[in-house]
Formats: structure tokens, sequence, C-alpha cells
């Protein structure tokens, strides 16, 4: 066997669950090499925001993690005292966040919000954190950086707020980005912009993205690999272009049938199968039950 | 959206009306010995119950009238600003320390930490504020002193509670999460992330505070509890007043109108301070 390359990120059989013992995720194993973008769908409330928290060391503190690991290059966050954690994951990571508003901080400029960060993190002066920032303004395609720096969040458009957030993910070079729905706040004319940028902007730099998102045709555009979560359980996953040709699960199937596509918009959509459901509940029973015994 | 708008626009004339008036205040305040005409503490009772200037029968130089002793109203009113704003100021910024201090703790930290706090600070508001002055005032004895530490010790829970129900709010925005991802620590992203996002707030509090401090010292003046020195008070001069209303009504209603002005002023200085302060809105 050929030295395999380590993951980025490596998710092994993680389980969360809620202080009333609901599990959030369920086993939940995921892998992200090194400058690849895998795609994290499923529908509302299936738990791809929990897995990014998880990653990023931001759970709520009301959602406790019951069993896995999580390696971040090679490394075991769970293995780390939390000072050690917190530097690892700032230093490695970045998000660039659902909402471009509230991911600011209102009453700061914009420009000491980004090189503060730089300075902190990667102790850089705040000259060479400026330069940088210029730098990264200029990949996002803002013209007038002088502007947007010396400007207050609410003064910016929502899509050039989300552009100033994807220059401050990628400034610090970080090895894995966990975007969240990263266009969903955005207007359809935007979101495709953006969802250009962060594609562009993820080549150049070679970094590698956990990509969150419940619309199949953002999938199919920007990813590698996907994986499908459903009720906090990845019940398939696949390379992109595989998932797209031959989806294995029906739950996949049933979410493929359910998205309209470009090409021919007025085709009837069809709700996901109650059958499929059922099964699906049948499933995730089943697992709970299985690893109900063990922990008890 | 519409109401910040329209706050913006009646902040400018509330900001310079009531600044105004502060700003007259606090300089009579301070240069009170230049400013007042008469001796507040001289009696003369060739002088008394002498009306306004406009009035007839009055003395030129008494412009607010006397008093039963025949002191001069205006130079008391003057004199009784300064006790007026050395309350207001002290026991403010006492009551906003102490009060946003723990109301950052509890709504930045939650948990245990919030539960305890808000529990301390539900007892407290369980007392009635007055009662609970009257009584502080009676175990630590009468004195400026003891006026302002009454009053901050009572106050303080009005700055927790709107501090934490700020603060939680800005703790649950994307931004602290991001700078915890960022590395920061947790007291430096209180500190520097969401402290300044309830400065406002803390502000406009701070101001109204200073209000409530002026008329629960005027209480206190008013029911003798307050400074037990001659120094007129707004609150003595209003009691004073109250028992001479059928014959000099004036020494009733200048105190007042004044104790009202500031008060008032106060609290709308306050507001419009913070229209102006929050990037948000502005
Ligand atoms: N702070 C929280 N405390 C407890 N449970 C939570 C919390 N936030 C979310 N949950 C629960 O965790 C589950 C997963 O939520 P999550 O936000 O990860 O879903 P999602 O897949 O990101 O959905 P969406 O597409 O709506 O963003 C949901 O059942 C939700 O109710
Ligand atoms: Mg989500």
């Amino acid at each position: 066997m050929s030295a395999v390359v380590k993951p980025c990120l490596d998710i092994r059989s993680l389980s969360a669950v809620l202080p009333n013992g609901q599990r959030v995720l369920r086993s939940v194993s995921l892998s992200v090499q090194p400058g690849e973008v895998r795609a994290l769908v499923g529908e509302s409330g299936a738990g791809k925001t929990m897995i990014g928290k998880a990653v990023l060391g931001v759970l709520p503190t009301s959602v406790r993690i019951v069993e896995g690991d999580m390696l971040l290059e090679g490394e075991d966050l769970g293995r780390l005292q939390p000072k050690a954690r917190r530097t690892l994951i700032g230093a490695r990571t970045a998000l660039i966040p659902q909402d471009p508003l509230t991911a600011l901080n209102p009453s700061r400029r914009i420009g000491p919000q980004m090189t503060d960060r730089l300075v902190r993190i990667l102790g850089w002066s705040g000259q060479r954190a400026e330069t940088r920032i210029r730098q990264l303004l200029d990949e996002v395609q803002i013209r007038d950086p002088d502007r947007v720096t010396k400007s207050y969040p609410h003064e910016l458009s929502g899509g050039m707020r989300q552009r100033v957030l994807i220059a401050a993910a990628f400034a610090a070079e970080p090895r894995l980005i966990v975007a969240d729905e990263p266009t969903t706040a955005l207007d359809v004319t935007v979101q495709k912009q953006i969802l250009r940028l962060i594609a562009q902007l993820q080549r150049e730099h070679g970094t590698a993205i956990l990509f969150v998102t419940h619309d199949l045709g953002v999938v199919a555009k920007i990813s590698q690999k996907v994986s499908v979560l459903y009720a906090g359980k990845v019940v398939e996953e696949a390379e992109t272009a595989d998932l797209f040709a031959a989806p294995q699960h029906p739950y996949t199937r049933a979410l493929m049938a359910a998205t309209p596509r470009y090409t021919d918009p007025f085709a009837s959509l069809k709700p996901v199968d109650e059958a499929v459901l059922a099964g699906l509940a049948a499933e995730i029973a089943a697992a709970d039950q299985a690893w109900r015994r063990p922990h008890g | 959206m519409d109401e910040a708008r329209i706050s913006r626009h009646g902040s400018g004339a509330r900001l310079w009306l009531a600044g105004g008036w502060l700003l007259l205040a606090l300089l009579a305040a301070i240069f009170a010995p230049l400013v007042a005409p008469q001796d507040p503490l001289a009696q003369d009772l060739m002088f008394e119950r002498l009306p306004p200037f406009w009035m007839s029968g009055s003395e030129p130089g008494f412009w607010l009238g006397t008093d039963s002793l025949g002191r001069d109203l205006l130079s008391r009113l003057v004199f009784g600003a300064r006790i007026a704003f050395i309350v207001a100021f002290a026991a403010a910024l006492a009551a906003c320390l102490v009060g946003s201090t723990l109301g950052l703790i509890a709504g930045y930290f939650g948990g245990w930490a919030d539960r305890i706090i808000s529990r301390i600070v539900d007892v407290w508001m369980a007392f009635p504020p007055v009662l609970f002055a009257i009584l502080l005032v009676a175990v630590l004895g009468t004195g400026l002193s003891s006026v302002i530490i009454a009053i901050a010790v009572i106050d303080w829970t009005r700055f927790c509670r709107v501090i934490r129900a700020e603060t939680m709010g800005q703790a649950r925005m994307d931004y602290v999460e991001n700078a915890r991802i960022a590395g920061y620590g947790r007291i430096g992203i209180m500190l520097r992330e969401v402290l300044p996002n309830v400065v406002p707030s803390i502000v406009a509090l701070l101001s109204l505070e200073m209000g409530i401090a002026v008329i629960v010292e005027a209480i206190l003046s008013f029911v003798n509890l307050s400074i037990s020195t001659d120094d007129p008070t707004w609150g003595g001069i209003i009691a004073e007043g109250r028992l001479s209303i059928h014959q000099a009504w004036w020494v009733l209603v200048f105190p007042l109108v004044t104790l009202i002005l500031t008060v008032l002023s106060f609290s709308q200085f306050g507001e419009a301070l913070k229209a102006r302060f929050d990037p948000v809105l502005r």
C-alpha cells in the first residue's frame, strides 16, 4: 500500500447529545483531504452546522460530545489541552459564516477587525497584516479597499460583507475552512458571484473546505466529495460525480428528486417519499438501539 | 429601522436642549460662589417672602424672590445644584460600575455565574427602592457619602439587568464565535468585542441614573434624611416651600421646576447620546 496523504480533517465516529439525551450527531465519520472541497448536505436540522461547530471547537455548551475523535492535520483535538487546542484551531482553520452581518462586530471598523486576527494569531506586525489584508481584499475583487476598511459593517452591502469575511478567512492561510451555507443569506445574483469567488480562492490557495449547504446545485458546482447527512447520521458519502451519476441511498435519491434542475426547472418536484423517511427512521432507531447498549 | 431614523432625527434637538440645560446647571454649581447673587444662608427678616423680579414688591438682586427667612431663592438653588450634581455623578458612577460589571459577566458567561447574579438582583429588587434608601440612610447615618452609597447600593440592579440582557444578545452573535475560533480568550472577547457594543446602553443608563439620583437625593432631603448641614438642597428647599405655599408659591415652584428640568434633561440627554454613539443607528 502506498503512503496516503494525511487528511486535513478526519472525523471518526463522532457522536454528540443534548442534555435530554437526544443525539444530534450519530457516529459521524468524515474526512477532508488537503486542498479538497467536501460538501456536507442535508435538510434543515440534520446537524450540518453542529459538525462545523464541533470541528471549530465552538459547540453550544448544552451539546456534549460523547464519542469519537477529530483530527486536524493528524493532531487529535480531544487529546490537546484547551489552550493548545484553541491555538491550533485558531491558526489552522477559519469560518465563512452564513450571516455576514452578525459575523462582523457592529461597533468596530472593518480594517482593524481583519488585521487584529493576523497580528494576534500569527504574531505579524500591524504593517504586514495591513498589506496582507489589502492583498486579500484585492483578491475578492473589492476595488475601494480604503473605503471598505474604514467602514462599519452596516455600511456595506451583504455581498460586500461576505467578501470581507472571505478575505478574512483566507488571510491567515488556514489549512481548512468551514463554510456554513455562505450564500444562503444573499440574493440570487450575488450568490453566484460569491460562490465563484470561494471556488477561485480555494483553488489558488489550495485550502481544504468543508462546505455546508442544503443545495445540491451548489454541491455539484463546488465540491469533489459529498457527505449526505440525515438526522445527524451520514447516510451516504461519495465522489460528487458518482453521487450524481448513481446515488446509492434512497434518501439521496429522494433528495435529488426534490431538487429543481436548471436544465428543466418546470419538471415536477417530488417531496421526499414517505416510505423513504419511514425506512430512515427505522434505520436510525436501530442504530440508536445498538449505540445505547454499549453506552448504557 | 424607522424607529431608528426617527430617534436619529429627534436626537439633535434633544441632545442640545438637554445638554444645554445640564451644562448651565453644572457651570452654576461649579462656580456657585461667583454666580449666586447673594449668600444662600444669609437670613434677613426685612426681606422675607419677596416675590420674583417681575412682580410688584420685588427687590433688585433677589431675582427669584426669598423664602420665609429672607434667604435668596436663586442663590439657594445654585448652591443646591452643587449637592445635586455631586450626588448624581458619584452615585450613578458607582452604581454603573458595579451593575455593569456584574451584568456583563452574567450575560457573557451565563451558567452558574448568571444564575447567582440574577438571583441576587431578583432579591434586591423585591425591596421598594425609596423605603430601602430611607432604611439605608437611617443605618449609615445622614451625610453626603451615605446618600451616595445608599443610591448606588439600591440602583446597581438597573444597570445589571439591562446590561445583562444586552450582553446576552451580543454574546449570541456570530462575531463572538468568530473571535473564539480565531483563538481569543473569553475575557478578551468580553472586553474587546462585546463591551464596545453595550457602551451606548451604559451611557444612556448612566445619564438616566444621574437624574434618578437627583430625585432620590431630593426625596431624602425632603424627608430630612440627606445632608444634615445647613447647605441648601433642592429637596430641602421644596420641603420648606411646601410649608409656605399659600404665602410664597415661588419657594415651592422654582425648585420643583429646576428639579424636573434637570431630571428630564438627564434622561433625554442619555437617550440622544445613545442614538449618536450607536454605530448602527448613526
Ligand atoms: N444551541 C443548541 N442547543 C441545543 N440544540 C441545538 C442547538 N442548536 C441546534 N440544535 C439542534 O441540533 C440539531 C442540528 O442542528 P443544526 O443547526 O446543526 O442543523 P443544520 O443541519 O445546520 O440545519 P440548517 O440547515 O437549518 O442550518 C437540530 O435538531 C437543532 O434543533
Ligand atoms: Mg446550519
